[in-house]
């Protein structure tokens, strides 16, 4: 039995298995991240009141919290799928990590701009070379990193080999972004929402933030799918599987 | 309700350069995203369909040849 439950959760790792179940699932997550959004926009803007300290500039928290939280996220996953690819010398992890740079990049840079259009009118300045924001602006500068490093490389497996190593070593780093507001004296506040003590924040500021962290999710998960997609074909083309997958295409059109 | 009027909703309380400067951008970043992505899979489909293509016709032409 045992080895019958390991097949199948493997099975999904083969990339001629994975690139239809992802073509299926992408459209209900890129509906759900719609549908997150609209509620948490809805939520932040006119359900959750006014900041007592900070007036209405605070409204970039539904933005910065949850683009900050998912630009750690996706490195850290980068770095499970970079460790599984070099444990278990699987095609699709490494792929699968290629996608998520993009996006990761993505969200690491929107944490950095909207903390930057928080910071001015908040602190004074639209950058500081504070422990947070510095640690942040070296994982926008792994993400790129990554993908130069993955780019360059001609040969596939040696460019997973060296996207690996880079990944796995970068993810040092985000427990360093998380804790540096406490290991530092730092200008950026402590975190708002922890799992040991209770929210620092009203209860609608707060689920307008989840329901955006949601929406951030889907949508994550949506475009890596998709872009997955088109790694898998490229990466798979010369296999039997991918040219019936191209002459279904071709007949369709 | 939080605000009175629209143009109350757009000034987001003289805040409106910072907050919709974030949101903007951001929704800006996340539409770019996604017609790359899209357009990368038209491309790739494209140029593999081709690739196919010339293939199989150049396996073609060696049976003829035979």
């Amino acid at each position: 039995m045992e080895s019958g439950q390991r097949f199948s959760l493997f099975r999904y790792a083969a990339p001629n298995v994975f690139y239809p179940l992802a073509g299926r699932l992408a459209p209900w997550f890129a509906a759900a991240a719609v549908g997150f959004t609209l509620i948490g926009l809805y939520l932040g803007f006119f359900v959750a009141p006014t900041d007592a300290v900070q007036g209405e500039v605070y409204r970039v928290i539904f933005i910065h919290v949850p683009a900050a939280w998912m630009s750690m996220f996706i490195y850290l996953i980068m770095a499970f799928w970079s460790a599984i690819g070099v444990v278990f010398n699987t095609r699709l992890s490494a792929m699968m990590t290629q996608a998520l740079a993009p996006t990761g990049a993505m969200f690491c840079f929107v944490a950095l701009w909207t903390g930057a259009l928080w910071g001015r009118p908040t602190w004074g300045a639209y950058w500081v070379w504070d422990a947070r924001l510095t640690s942040q602006l070296l994982l926008l500068f792994l993400y790129f990193g990554f993908m130069a490093l993955t780019r360059a490389i001609e040969d596939p497996r040696r460019a997973d080999k060296a996207g690996a190593i880079l990944a796995l070593v970068g993810a040092v780093n985000v427990p360093i972004i998380y804790f540096s507001v406490k290991w530092w004296n730092t200008l950026h506040q402590g975190a708002s929402v922890s799992l040991t003590k209770a929210p620092s924040m009203a209860t609608t500021m707060l689920m307008a933030m989840l329901v955006m962290a949601l929406a951030s999710w889907a949508y994550t998960i949506a475009v890596v799918l998709w872009r997955v997609r088109s790694l898998i074909l490229e990466r798979e083309r010369h296999t039997d599987w991918v040219g019936e997958v191209l002459d279904a295409k071709g007949a369709q059109a | 309700m939080n605000w009175q009027s629209m143009s109350d909703f757009w000034s987001m309380g003289g805040a409106g350069f910072f907050v919709w400067g974030s949101y903007g951008v951001t929704f800006a970043l996340i539409a770019l995203e996604l017609v790359v992505v899209l357009r990368r899979r038209k491309q790739v489909v494209h140029r593999l369909q081709r690739l196919r293509q010339a293939m199989k016709a150049s396996a073609r032409r060696k049976e003829i040849q035979e």
